[in-house]
């Protein structure tokens, strides 16, 4: 056999293996496939594809691992079982860019699934290798490598502090400085992921100057940017009162505004929750924000959106007004009272039922006025409502009775009180009947009100234990009227009546 | 004898009547001395009292001087006390005034100012009416860009479906398909042909590189061309294609000689100047210092003169700050970030990073 034969089986044999190693990548991106990929074995075939010596199969090879560990969790675990982690993340620190974003493209994929995964891409040693092809030149394998890194960072503090304690953190603040948009997003998406679990990391991220960069690129037209931005800044002012001014100090806030506009609905969510993040720490945070504006801002949000999309928006406007009483005042100026008690009609979920309860909680219960304002919206009966029925959850329940009594205990505004006292149960009645027992003896058109209405008439009906606060309050309410009234109103008073004719012996 | 009888029945009788009167004497005379003690008695004792009473008098003038004196004493205590308290109370009423009138000011000017907080929320009512407004021109504007680019968009699209099927364009004789002699007039596509070149094949790769590739997302999970096959090797005895682009292309190598220009000697020198310039402290190499401290002539920092004024340089400021720019915020923080040269040393996360 001449050399020329001999080398032509081996060209046969590299041939091959390129067509495979090809044809499995591209059927890895069709998830009907990955099934019977599967059964056929495909990783075992796979693994010394990924030593072989020429580099095209090679990459080719890491990139269909990629894609098939990116599918699910089981195949993810079949390749950090294969032992295949420590080969690729040595190779990440030699070969040329392809292999790099291919090997980087493996990692992130493997590491997505489940926190058990990410510690085992950690013990590979991928941290040093990812955080190394961060200082690359070539923005794909930078991307990649922050890819990789935010997908091990999301799942929990440990993994996000070894991430940061590999320093990628100052890297990561250079790549959203790159002029490439895919790599931005990437940069701040895994930013957010990692000063997502403490503070301490966020506070890391802040030292990095993340800030200032993040707050430049606000006003990017990119939505999936703006995304990003807004929830890495979220994040950052999440955790302390000193994150958030700093947040507040880069002169995100007029800016941030007018991103609520945009027509993304998660741009919107994560641009309320950064709102909501920043006012729920003291009183004069939310004071600047509700200065720039911004509470009427929120609110036209929520009323632009639907579903979960717009929690965060409640959950402020619950924090603004928690504050103080003025700023709830300046709540109900900017017409939040009635936002919420939309929301409170239209919205089917629990959990969004049960925060706008509490916002409207928060509002109405600092003073009257305030009191006055939310139950002239007609919220009283529906919280009530919500608090009665038996298929709402524990947990709106709470909040429905919580936020019923706070409002209760200031409201002195009549009309809205008469429809509770003939449907509430006994626990809200007696807030109920200790209102009126505050109000009626100062008001005769009042009590006037209150005879015409049958509230008298209720109120003798109710049964209380004597001495109890319920029964001392129906006593104060008795003795508003004279004598003959009451009597007239109480329970039964027809039979006396009749039997008083019965007896009346006429002369 | 009846005499001398009689004389001592005189006897007998005035010896009887001497008893008798004896007896009756001494009987008056205990009467009579208690009569006398009696009298006496009386007397020294309205005498005594007579005496006593005049002492009770005059005690009494002494105790009546004496207790008017403490009482007047007292009772002067008493009224500067009633005067005081008179005073404080008026001094307490007219400061109750002040206060009342001060409170009333302060509490409705600094803690709860009612008109204040009005204009306050009817300032963030018309604040939030000028933001919805400015939000909607905002959007809207947003909006018309974004229809703007959509529309610019779909222009290119046909304009470049016209410049590919530009072979579809109609001749003289033979209509093309969008210019059919049924139709009343042409349709678009046939004008627009008419309006553009053809699409040549080497411009098809010229289009392939304008798209942006930052909008291309990910870059694995789409189809992304695979990285190149390397082509088979040409057959023949053909040297190496790299070999012969080495030396064909090979660069210049020139000699010393070659490479030095020819007013190097003049260069070397002007650079030998300038670094003695630059490094040199004594400009005046040979003061004579016998006398150096009579010739010291003091000489200004360059930094601070300039032909006009004195600058402020390193007096004033050492950076250039732009008040405007900085007016109400905080000053610099100075936060050294780490330097991460020796962080990772011998802290690897698995062993076979220790190789490194």
């Amino acid at each position: 056999m001449s050399q020329r034969q001999v080398l032509q089986v081996f060209e046969q044999y590299q041939k091959a293996r390129t067509q495979f190693v090809q044809t499995i990548a591209e059927l890895a991106t069709r998830p009907q496939n990955i099934e019977t990929l599967q059964n056929a074995g495909v990783l075992s075939l796979l693994r010394p594809l990924l030593l072989d010596v020429v580099p095209t199969i090679q990459q080719t090879a890491a990139l269909a691992l990629g894609r098939l560990a990116n599918h699910n969790d089981d195949l993810a675990e079949a390749v950090v079982k294969g032992d295949v982690l420590p080969q690729l993340v040595y190779s990440l620190a030699e070969q040329n860019r392809f292999y790099k974003k291919a090997a980087a493209f493996v990692l992130r994929a493997v590491a997505r699934h489940s926190p058990r995964q990410a510690q085992a891409v950690v013990d590979c040693g991928a941290l040093d290798a990812l955080v190394a092809c961060l200082e690359e030149f070539d923005p794909g394998v930078k991307e990649a490598a922050a890819w990789a890194l935010g997908n091990i960072a999301r799942h929990n503090g440990e993994l996000s502090q070894a991430v940061v304690d590999a320093g990628a953190v100052p890297l990561l603040v250079l790549c959203i400085q790159e002029p490439e948009l895919a790599l931005k997003r990437i940069a701040a998406s895994t930013l957010s992921d990692i000063s997502k679990h403490s503070p301490e990391l966020a506070q890391t991220a802040v030292d990095a100057g993340a800030i200032a960069h993040l707050a430049q690129m606000i006003l990017n037209p990119d939505t999936k940017l703006k995304r990003q931005v807004f929830s890495a800044l979220g994040q950052i002012s999440k955790h302390s009162v000193d994150l958030a001014e700093m947040v507040v100090e880069a002169e995100v806030f007029p800016a941030a505004l007018a991103c609520l506009k945009d027509p993304d609905e998660y741009v919107r969510k994560n641009v309320t929750t950064l709102i909501r993040e920043v006012a729920k720490h003291t009183p004069e945070l939310s004071q600047l924000i509700v200065n720039a504006g911004g509470v009427a801002a929120v609110i036209d949000t929520i009323g632009d959106s639907q579903g979960n999309v717009r929690l965060p928006g409640i959950m402020m406007l619950g924090y603004v007004a928690a504050h103080s009483e003025s700023l709830a005042m300046a709540v109900i100026v900017s017409k939040g009272v009635h936002q919420l008690t939309i929301c409170l009609v239209e919205e089917t979920e629990d959990h969004i039922k049960a925060a706008t309860a509490w916002a409207l909680g928060q509002i109405g219960r600092h003073s009257p006025e305030h009191a006055r304002a939310v139950a002239a919206a007609n919220v009283l009966p529906r919280l009530l409502r919500l608090y009665v029925d038996t298929e709402s959850s524990e947990d709106l329940r709470v909040k429905a009775k919580k936020a019923l009594k706070s409002i209760l205990q200031k409201c002195t505004y009549l009309p809205a009180l008469e429809p509770l006292l003939h449907e509430a149960p006994s626990d809200i009645l007696k807030h109920v009947v200790g209102q009126f027992s505050k109000v009626l003896p100062h008001d005769s058109k009042a009590r006037r009100l209150f005879v015409t209405s049958g509230g008298l008439k209720k109120v003798q009906e109710i049964k209380a234990e004597p001495g109890s606060l319920l029964q001392e309050n129906i006593n104060s309410i008795n003795s508003c009227y004279p004598e003959e009234i009451v009597r007239y109103y109480s329970p039964g008073y027809s039979e006396i009546l009749l039997e008083r004719v019965e007896a009346y012996q006429p002369t | 004898m009846a005499d001398l009888k009689l004389l001592l029945r005189q006897i007998e009788l005035i010896k009887e009547e001497y008893i008798a009167t004896d007896r009756a004497d001494a009987e008056r005379r205990v009467k009579e001395n208690g009569a006398a003690v009696r009298i006496q008695s009386w007397f020294r004792g309205t005498r005594l009292r007579s005496y006593l009473r005049h002492l009770h008098r005059q005690a009494i003038v002494i105790q009546k001087i004496w207790r008017g004196y403490v009482a007047r004493v007292y009772f002067r205590k008493m009224v500067k006390v009633q005067c005081f308290l008179m005073k404080m109370n008026f001094y307490n009423e007219m400061a109750v005034r002040i206060q009342k009138r001060w409170k009333g000011y302060y509490v409705r000017k600094y803690v709860h100012n009612y008109y204040a907080r009005k204009r306050y929320l009817d300032g963030l009512t018309k604040k939030n009416e000028k933001l919805r407004r400015a939000m909607e021109e905002f959007s809207e504007m947003q909006r018309n860009e974004r229809e703007h680019y959509q529309m610019e968009r779909e222009e290119q699209k046909k304009c470049l479906q016209a410049r590919r099927m530009h072979f579809l364009l109609s001749t003289h004789q033979i209509p093309g398909v969008f210019n059919s002699p049924y139709r009343d007039f042409p349709h678009e596509m046939e004008l627009q042909m008419k309006s553009v070149k053809p699409l040549l094949v080497k411009d098809i790769h010229h289009k392939r590189q304008a798209v942006d590739p930052s909008a291309l997302g990910d870059t694995f999970l789409k189809t992304q061309p695979l990285p190149p096959i390397p082509s088979k090797k040409p057959q023949g005895p053909f040297r190496d294609p790299a070999a012969v682009l080495q030396q064909r292309y090979r660069p210049l190598e020139p000699s010393l000689r070659v490479a030095t220009s020819i007013t190097d000697l003049e260069e070397a020198r002007e650079e030998l100047r300038r670094g003695e310039w630059q490094r040199s402290i004594i400009h005046h190499a040979f003061q004579p210092f016998s006398h150096a401290h009579r010739n010291k002539k003091y000489e200004r920092s360059i930094h601070t003169a300039s032909s006009y004024e004195r600058l402020g340089y390193g007096t004033v400021y050492f950076r250039e700050e732009n008040q405007g720019k900085l007016r109400g915020k905080k000053p610099f923080k100075s936060i050294f970030t780490t330097c991460h040269v020796f962080d990772k040393f011998g802290q690897f996360y698995s062993n076979a990073g220790k190789i490194v």
